[in-house]
């Protein structure tokens, strides 16, 4: 393997896996509150289809990336108020947004499936960007990028230090507790769950203005589920989720790596890898039971009801 | 906020018939809006999209061909769900059944004799069973989560499916396209009404929905897959097993979806091609719920999805709409459905502003000592 | 802390409740309920369960809001609107359930509830060891909650409340999970800050700790006030007879037995716990004859849980000999397996583990009683099982609509009673019982009582585990404790005091 080869394909990694990075990070804020979202792959595909229609019209990237985020957040409203309002059954709830989701984005997408935009280019910050190997990685990416890695820095800084992370995890353990002692309990996941919307829609409009760029019906392809995934993988701890993320997105380029090694091996195959790959790694994180109740939110996914 | 809910404490059985109904009519009135807005008359755009399929003889048994597989998964859906166990993936566990009953037909499509099909048939329940297995394994086992499992084994179960159909399964006669050989008569199921696709798979379908509805309200069995559903210590307490009915649950949902795979490619397909489900399986979720995951109910609204499926492709030629509206339809039938589902727990009590403060109690009056 | 001086007697009273009334769904909680609490005064609010005593005091707190009444805080009427504007009042509780977060340190929790005024963590860290030493309840500001015991997590909480001005206590049934000694160190706290000015409302059914303890009570029964006192004049006779009505019997004694050969041996039991926050259960020997009641007693998350589902079979021990039933080695035997050779449960959960909340009581009695006819080959026998629950409802007084009714519409004692019922029925040879009277009332808990006294007195072997040590003194034969996971020595019930048990508890043995 050359060096060129090497350098290409932790660049690709890393593009491949930040729209994971960018929606597990969002999941688990969603997550820490005590809110299981399943929905994510609806939302994502949401924002993809929003993003891309916005800049097709208008041209302009940042307000199609604008309108992925808020595309997203409109979305994660729907769930929050079936889910948190009206207290329904989580799991369910996310279910419905993701089908729902997918349903509509397909439906207005339809007239704009493969239609060509200028996606998002990479900015290359001279210097740094000419280190060997991991140079092109880190430095040659385009800003949304740029942009994932201080979302991650925020979000690991919240959790470690910050009184909201504090809130987030307090009312995500016990709801019941977080209302007694006065803790904002439906304001704080609300937030949550919006913020979780958010970052899927982002990364939505990811795919469909930078990463691909076009849009096609499906096209997250399950990667909201594999950052669902991703967040327990990671036993509800960032720094473990960027490191998943880009594992994954290294899963989901072998394709590439097989190509320039010279293996023929089938497309089909290939392409069952990242799914493989998250079967693989649920089971060897709850595996240890002791860890994975140790980790989990312990009010994840239990609907909380306040009633005076 | 002008309203606050207030727990009923006793569910209220009449709402949980209810809100079904009360989901449909929103769905509708949506759907009337929504066509609206597209510029059709939303009257007309509503009959064309549900009445109209089956204003003929041939519309009514098309609807019998759609009703059967999602009425065969959602009832096995609904076994596993009642258990708690969240199985998203009657999709992989079609497609499974799928293959391995093509795989089957096509290495017998010269032997012409009665059990060809039986044989297809099971085979179709094997690889649904087995898939459903995997997945039943890794949670008993490994504590894997299964409704992240059950996803990923769609996507793996679709992908491998087009590797078989790109390769070893290929029509070597076909150009190249990525179809298997036609099946040969005797892997095809039987018409059960004459001049159309009618098939027997719609009365393996209302088989299973009177043996569940049996095994479900008569049987031990039953009776501790709901015990576990709704409190697992209690079925740990009781001493019943709960890996085993797990594994039984999974095995039967997946035989069942499995079936219904076995039931498309031996029957309206006679051939493996790559799309053998328009998403079955996961239409099968909505039906589970719609169903009140009671078979009765499932009967029902299977006939609604199947006739929702038909409307879209009707309302596609007709009001050249996409056909991605059946699952904007579906989406939203099930959006409106859990939103409903909150009345059967609680009723809403108007309240001026004096009392909408957000100050709460723990619900729960039993709380850990 | 504020030592308020009583300037002027119009202001003599830190708060004053006047008529609150409280309407629930199908209960009227409180019904124009009065008192009045001075200044440095500990005041007790005594009643049964489900007396109304915490509907009262949520209100004060500002969780509830009265339908009808006024609250007067010195001197001033009130609209307590949140917990947050109670605490800024100078009113502070402590929960029977503790508000705390198991997975944060004991200076995050405080922080949490503080708000804004936390500040630093630091600061606020060395103030918590500041207060906490000086009222005798030491702490380490760094430890997580779930390392801590039940006693310590109190502590937490009453510090909690400490490092703000504090002017009101309330303490929701504190001695309930504490040991003997642990309750005398918490009266002397107590004490202390009263004489600081601090005003107690102390909510209790215990009525010799109110006499030790308060300066007056007032004293609560269904919603309404029956009467008030000065606990050290009134006795206890009196107070109790205002606490549950001239008619209800209350049983104070029942023959002590001495039993017949072991049914249950335990034999070196150790587990280690597959729960991150549990107990691992070190060396544990004891046995229980037929014919004899053995009370375990210990504070909540001492092992209990641990043991008893080593016995119910619900966690299954490594060797089969640990655990014996009439010499037989069931140590390896499923729940199943064990009910068939006559074990019965009475879990500590009533709802969500002894019975299906959302089924009716019909099907709740086929949850264990499936061994004993209700199921013909794999098919519900719907007549037998008609049949054994409106049996159970019949002969255990359970007062319900009908047996289709949902376990979770029964009051706890109804529901409590009906479970105990559907065990005993199944006639048993070893019952083992958690908790059994636990949240329900007077009535219902001596029925219950009542109950285990006959079965046992037909010679079945019973273990009760209780947190209640007067209710195992009244109810054993023969009594042990549990601490961290081990057992201490068992004594009759009439060679040992509630001193010596409470030692056992603290693991002194």
């Amino acid at each position: 393997m050359d060096i060129d080869l090497i350098t290409n394909v932790l660049y690709a990694m890393v593009r491949t896996g930040t729209p994971l990075l960018i929606v597990a990070l969002g999941e688990l804020v969603c997550e820490k509150s005590g809110v299981l979202n399943l929905g994510q792959e609806g939302m994502m595909l949401m924002g993809a289809v929003i993003g891309f229609i916005v800049t097709l019209t208008t041209g302009s990237l940042a307000l199609g990336f604008i309108a992925a985020i808020i595309a997203g957040i409109v979305m994660s409203m729907m769930f929050a108020a079936i889910a948190l309002g009206l207290s329904a059954n989580q799991v369910a709830t996310g279910l419905a947004l993701t089908i729902f989701g997918t349903g509509l984005s397909a439906f207005i997408g339809s007239s704009y499936v493969g239609l060509p935009i200028t996606g998002l280019n990479p900015i290359a910050i001279p210097v740094l960007s000419d280190i060997p190997i991991v140079g092109k990685m880190l430095f040659a990416q385009d800003l949304i990028v740029y942009l994932s890695f201080v979302l991650f820095a925020i979000i690991y800084w919240l959790f470690k230090h910050s009184r909201l992370g504090l809130t987030i995890k307090a009312v995500g353990e016990n709801p019941h507790a977080a209302n007694v002692i006065g803790l904002p309990v439906m304001r704080t996941r609300y937030l949550a769950v919006a913020f979780g919307g958010a970052m899927a829609g982002l990364a939505g409009g990811y795919l469909s203005l930078a990463y691909t760029p076009l849009w096609a019906e499906n096209m997250t392809a399950g990667r909201g589920w594999i950052a669902l995934a991703l967040v327990v993988f990671a036993t509800w701890r960032a720094e473990r989720i960027i490191l998943g993320a880009y594992l994954f997105g290294l899963a989901s380029i072998l394709n590439l790596v097989a190509q320039g090694l010279g293996y023929p091996v089938s497309p089909n195959l290939l392409a069952m890898m990242p799914y493989a790959a998250t079967v693989l790694v649920l089971v060897m994180i709850s595996n240890n039971v002791m860890k994975s109740k140790m980790y989990t939110p312990m009010s994840l996914g239990k609907p909380f009801h306040p009633h005076s | 906020m002008l309203f606050k809910l207030e727990p009923r404490g006793d569910a209220s059985i009449t709402m949980s018939y209810l809100s079904p109904v009360l989901a449909g009519i929103l769905t509708l009135i949506t759907g009337g809006i929504f066509f609206a807005s597209l510029g059709h008359n939303p009257i007309d755009a509503l009959s064309i999209f549900l009445l109209s399929p089956v204003s003929d003889l041939y519309g009514l048994a098309e609807l019998g061909v759609k009703a059967a597989p999602i009425m065969l998964c959602a009832i096995g859906l609904a076994l596993t769900f009642k258990a708690q166990v969240w199985n998203i993936g009657a999709e992989g566990q079609l497609l499974m059944g799928g293959v391995l009953a093509s795989a089957i037909a096509l290495a017998l499509i010269d032997v012409e004799s009665w059990w060809v099909l039986p044989l297809v048939l099971l085979g179709g329940m094997v690889g649904g069973a087995g898939w459903g297995l995997l997945a039943a394994w890794l949670r008993n086992r490994f504590n894997a989560n299964e409704i992240l499992t059950t996803i990923m084994f769609n996507y793996i179960a679709l992908y491998f499916l087009l590797y078989l159909i790109h390769g070893s399964l290929k029509d070597p006669d076909g150009y190249g396209f990525p179809e298997s050989a036609l099946f040969s008569d005797s892997a095809l199921m039987p018409i059960i009404l004459q001049d159309t696709r009618l098939h027997l798979g719609i009365i393996f379908a209302v088989l299973a929905v009177v043996a569940a509805w049996v095994f479900i309200s008569r049987s031990f069995v039953g009776f501790q897959i709901k015990v576990l559903g709704l409190d697992s210590n209690a079925a740990k307490l009781s001493g019943f097993k709960h890996k085993r009915l797990v594994v039984l649950v999974m095995m039967i949902s997946g035989a069942l979806a499995g079936l219904a795979g076995a039931g498309e490619v031996s029957g309206p397909i006679g051939q493996l091609i790559p799309s053998i489900s328009p998403g079955y399986g996961y239409a099968a979720i909505i039906v589970a719920f719609l169903g009140r995951l009671n078979p009765i109910g499932i009967f029902f609204a299977s006939l609604l999805m199947a006739l929702i499926y038909m409307g879209g492709e009707i309302a596609q030629i007709e009001l050249k709409v996409p056909l991605a509206v059946t699952s904007l339809f579906q989406g939203m039938l099930l959006f409106y459905l859990l939103a409903c589902d909150v009345f059967i727990n609680f009723k809403v009590k108007f309240a001026g502003k004096k009392t909408a403060d957000k100050i709460s109690v723990p619900t729960n009056t039993v709380v850990e000592k | 802390m504020n030592r308020p001086t009583v300037e002027s007697s119009v202001n003599l009273y830190q708060l004053q409740l006047v008529d609150i009334t409280k309407q629930y769904p199908g209960c009227l909680a409180n019904d124009k309920v009065s008192l009045a609490i001075k200044a440095g005064e500990i005041h007790a609010l005594l009643g049964e369960n489900g007396a109304g005593k915490s509907t009262l005091m949520k209100m004060i707190y500002g969780v509830t809001k009265p339908d009808g009444g006024q609250i007067i805080w010195q001197g001033n009427n009130v609209d307590i609107k949140s917990p947050l504007m109670a605490r800024n009042m100078g009113i502070g509780m402590v929960f029977q359930h503790f508000s705390l977060f198991e997975t944060l340190t004991v200076t995050e929790n405080i922080a949490l509830a503080l708000g804004d005024e936390a500040g630093d963590l630091k600061a606020l860290a060395s103030k918590i060891e500041l207060v906490s030493e000086k009222y005798g309840m030491k702490l380490n500001p760094e430890r997580h909650i779930h390392t801590l015991s039940v006693g310590e997590r109190q502590r937490v909480e009453i510090v909690r409340c400490l490092v703000q001005d504090i002017k009101l206590l309330i303490l929701d049934e504190p001695t309930s999970v504490l040991t003997p000694q642990e309750v005398d160190a918490l009266f002397v706290t107590l004490r202390q800050l009263a004489q600081d000015g601090c005003s107690i409302l102390f909510i209790s059914h215990k009525l010799n700790e109110v006499k030790a303890l308060c300066h007056s009570a007032t004293v609560l029964r269904a919603g309404k006030v029956t009467g008030s006192c000065i606990p050290a004049q009134a006795g206890t006779t009196k107070m109790a007879q205002l606490m549950v009505g001239d008619d209800t019997p209350i049983s104070t004694d029942y023959p002590k037995s001495t039993g017949a050969d072991v049914f249950l041996n335990v034999t070196d039991l150790s587990q280690v716990s597959d729960d991150p926050f549990g107990t691992h259960l070190k060396n544990i020997n004891f046995s229980v004859r037929s014919g004899e009641i053995l009370g375990v007693a210990g504070v909540a998350g001492n092992g209990q849980e641990e043991l008893l589902a080593a016995l119910s079979g619900e966690h299954i021990s490594s060797s089969s000999d640990k655990i014996s039933f009439a010499d037989k080695a069931v140590g390896t035997m499923d729940p199943r397996e064990r009910r068939a050779l006559g074990l019965a449960f009475v879990p500590e959960e009533r709802l969500g583990r002894g019975a299906v909340p959302e089924m009716s009581l019909k099907d709740n009695s086929l949850l264990t009683g499936f061994l004993h006819g209700l199921v013909n080959k794999g098919f519900l026998n719907n007549e037998k099982m008609e049949e054994f629950s409106n049996q159970i409802i019949k002969d255990y007084k359970v007062k319900t609509p009908d047996n289709k009714t949902a376990a979770q519409s029964l009051s706890g004692g109804n529901l409590q009673k009906f479970i105990i019922g559907r065990e005993i029925m199944q006639n048993p040879k070893l019952l083992v019982a958690a908790h059994p009277t636990w949240g329900v009332d007077i009535g219902a808990a001596t029925a219950i009582h009542k109950a285990l006294i006959t079965l046992r007195d037909q010679g079945a072997a019973i273990l009760v585990v209780s947190e209640d040590i007067d209710e195992l003194f009244l109810i054993s034969d023969r009594l042990c404790a549990i601490c961290d996971g081990e057992l201490s020595p068992t004594k009759a019930t009439t060679d040992t005091s509630i001193e010596e048990v409470g030692q056992w508890m603290t693991g002194v043995f």
